[in-house]
């Protein structure tokens, strides 16, 4: 669907891309990187509206450079800002927009109201786009990229600005996009969590290099991070101190209270950072919990953001991370 | 797609999504798309009812006025011509077509900064110079409609109460030639204006003051200077501002009467001069357009 060969971008006095080779598949891709790890330089490159520094990039088989049109043509786009005029109604909107990915009239208008209805906007579509809700633009944003049924989207920072709710939402929708549509994704975040969620595969940048590229599974089995946090007993006054040394008894990696390393001032943090090796490390905690005669207050996976990719990537182990069937590229060598 | 349980009455629709395979009709279509929907735009036309009423009022004002002159025309014994000539009907009612490139101008371009919905279309196949084009050509279009439509009615008047066909149908090309250099001119002004601004109500004053201080500061030194007996300054000093400019280019070349004061237009030599300012503004206008576009990606 993409790919990238040592493509750079240089400003005057910033690299915003810096050799970066990627190959992206079919499917849904996440594009993670902080704010300014070049995720909308690499966007407008490939919608070819900004020409690279160097390297080469093809969108759908078509060189960004040259056939710039014929890829915006087939490939959607939603930005990360609002867009919307807030005086027109959704379907006017979107009718526009879809004429102007060339569909003739009656096409425009007949997508308009499919793609309305898929992305979940039904009565409301007839009122003016300035009264809706930050999940309804949202939703009209996403239309307007899918109204030309293109055979890729672009979507940078879907999720921005909505509550826990609507950001499920967005992603349940984003899935379908692909499963239900047929259409590739490309979605950009800098939360790797939620993405790790949604997506297929997984490509991580920082300062316009690639930080690493696997598919979403081998993701979760390296980086499983689970937070435990227990009550204390009064046979155990710090039971998070006890059930850590229980756990590091039984083999288990401990990766330290949160916000801490693995040697960390006792007591400081209430939350124990472990690494999940399978089913059977939630059992031992289970078990380890029970055994001590504890009340275990939570088990959960960590969302993982972008400072943990940095952290495991130094950690030995971080070499063992393949890069996955469609991915591939120069494992970001930080230093 | 659609699932068939027996009888046609009883008939399940999938509503899954379908895949577009259609045509595609590609940059020239978008052009036109944006162009026709700015056009209409401009006569509030697909747009909200609040937003009608001004530019129809505008509309209305011109053609009334027209509609006034012919029936003036028509009940005056023994008259053989119009009372006002067609290249004069716009300088007339200029305050009326800057209001409406003032109102309109920014409703185009403003909008679609001011919302940021320009990296919507910048995304799709049109370009930076389909957009600057299809904007400038629906404004100079709706002002050509708002100017040219009065002179039509002018024209059929003036054609039923049988005034000379052939003077008529001469002075009405002139007048048309003229008011379409000046939508040309206005609508480049205007987006320029306009477009400089994302904020609507800044672009409408800064477009008010480009087109109407400009002709009062003008006409008023015109007068000093004509009545302090410098007469010959006045044509010179009616390029500094775009209806003079319209002005001096009909004065030379389309027939009209300059509004000048005591009738002091330019000549021949003068008007070439106009002329060529009114066509560096406009390929001024567009190439500022250009670059104002240049860096709105996404």
């Amino acid at each position: 669907m993409i790919a990238t060969e040592s493509l750079s971008k240089r400003f005057p006095r910033v690299t915003a891309l810096d050799r970066l080779t990627l190959d992206i598949g079919p499917g849904v891709t996440g594009l993670v990187g902080s704010n300014g790890a070049g995720k909308s330089t690499l966007i407008k490159i490939l919608l070819g509206l900004s020409p690279a520094t160097e390297g080469r990039a093809a969108v759908l088989g078509l060189d960004v450079a040259t056939e710039g049109a014929a890829i915006r043509e087939r490939v959607g786009y939603m930005p990360e800002h609002d867009c919307l005029p807030p005086d027109v109604s959704a379907t006017e909107f979107v009718v526009h927009m879809a004429r102007m990915s060339g569909l003739p009239p009656t096409a425009a208008r007949e997508r308009t109201a499919d793609t309305l209805r898929h992305v979940g906007l039904y009565e409301e579509r007839y009122r003016p786009i300035g009264g809706y809700s930050t999940g309804m633009k949202q939703r009209v944003k996403l239309a307007q990229a899918l109204v030309h049924d293109p055979q890729l989207v672009l979507l940078d920072e879907p999720t921005n600005g909505l509550d826990p709710v609507g950001r499920d939402e967005m992603l349940g929708l984003i899935r379908r996009v692909h499963s239900d549509f047929g259409i590739s994704v490309l979605v950009t975040s800098h939360l790797l969590g939620e993405l790790e969620r949604t997506c297929d595969h997984v490509v991580v940048i920082d300062g316009g290099t690639l930080l690493r590229s696997s598919s979403t599974s081998e993701f979760t089995q390296t980086t499983t991070t689970l937070a435990v946090e227990v009550t204390d007993s009064d046979e155990h006054p710090d039971g998070t101190h006890a059930l850590r040394r229980v756990l590091a008894d039984a083999g288990v990696t401990l990766l330290g209270l949160d916000g801490l390393d693995a040697e960390g001032l006792p007591g400081a943090g209430h939350i124990l950072l472990l690494e999940a090796t399978g089913e059977e490390t939630y059992d031992l905690v289970r078990d380890s919990v029970a055994g001590l005669g504890l009340g275990l207050i939570r088990m959960e996976q960590r969302r993982h953001h972008i400072a943990e990719v940095f952290r495991s990537e130094a950690a030995p182990q971080a070499a063992a991370v393949a890069t996955a069937g469609a991915g591939t590229g120069t494992e970001g060598k930080r230093s | 797609m659609s699932a068939d349980t027996g009888s046609d009455a009883s008939r399940i629709h999938n509503i899954g999504y379908r895949s577009y395979d259609g045509v595609r009709l590609g940059r020239a279509y978008a052009r036109r798309s944006l162009y026709s929907q700015s056009l209409r735009g401009s006569f509030g036309l697909g747009r909200s009812a609040k937003s009608k009423v001004l530019p129809m009022l505008l509309c209305g004002v011109m053609c009334l006025v027209a509609l006034i002159i012919v029936a003036v025309a028509m009940a005056t014994p023994n008259m053989t011509e119009l009372p006002l000539k067609y290249t004069s009907f716009a300088i007339y009612l200029q305050a009326v077509i800057g209001l409406f490139v003032a109102s309109q101008a920014p409703q185009s371009v403003s909008r679609d900064l001011r919302f940021k919905s320009v990296p919507l279309y910048f995304s799709r196949p049109i370009e930076r110079v389909d957009y600057v084009l299809a904007k400038l050509g629906a404004m100079a279009s709706a002002l050509f409609v708002l100017t040219g439509l009065p002179l039509l009615i002018l024209y059929v008047g003036a054609l039923l109460a049988k005034f000379d066909l052939a003077d008529q149908s001469k002075w009405f090309g002139q007048g048309m030639v003229s008011v379409a250099l000046l939508s040309v001119l206005f609508a480049g002004l205007g987006l320029v204006v306009a477009a400089l601004t994302p904020r609507r109500g800044f672009g409408v004053a800064a477009v008010i003051a480009v087109l109407t201080i400009t002709y009062g500061a003008v006409s008023t030194v015109q007068g000093i200077a004509w009545s302090t007996g410098s007469a010959s300054a006045v044509p010179w000093l009616g390029l500094f501002s775009p209806i003079t400019l319209i002005d001096g280019v009909q004065t030379a070349f389309l027939g009209a009467s300059s509004a000048f004061p005591g009738g002091e237009g330019p000549g021949a030599a003068a008007g070439v001069v106009y002329l060529l300012v009114v066509l560096a503004l406009v390929v001024g206008s567009y190439a500022v357009l250009m670059r104002r576009y240049r860096r709105v990606g996404l």
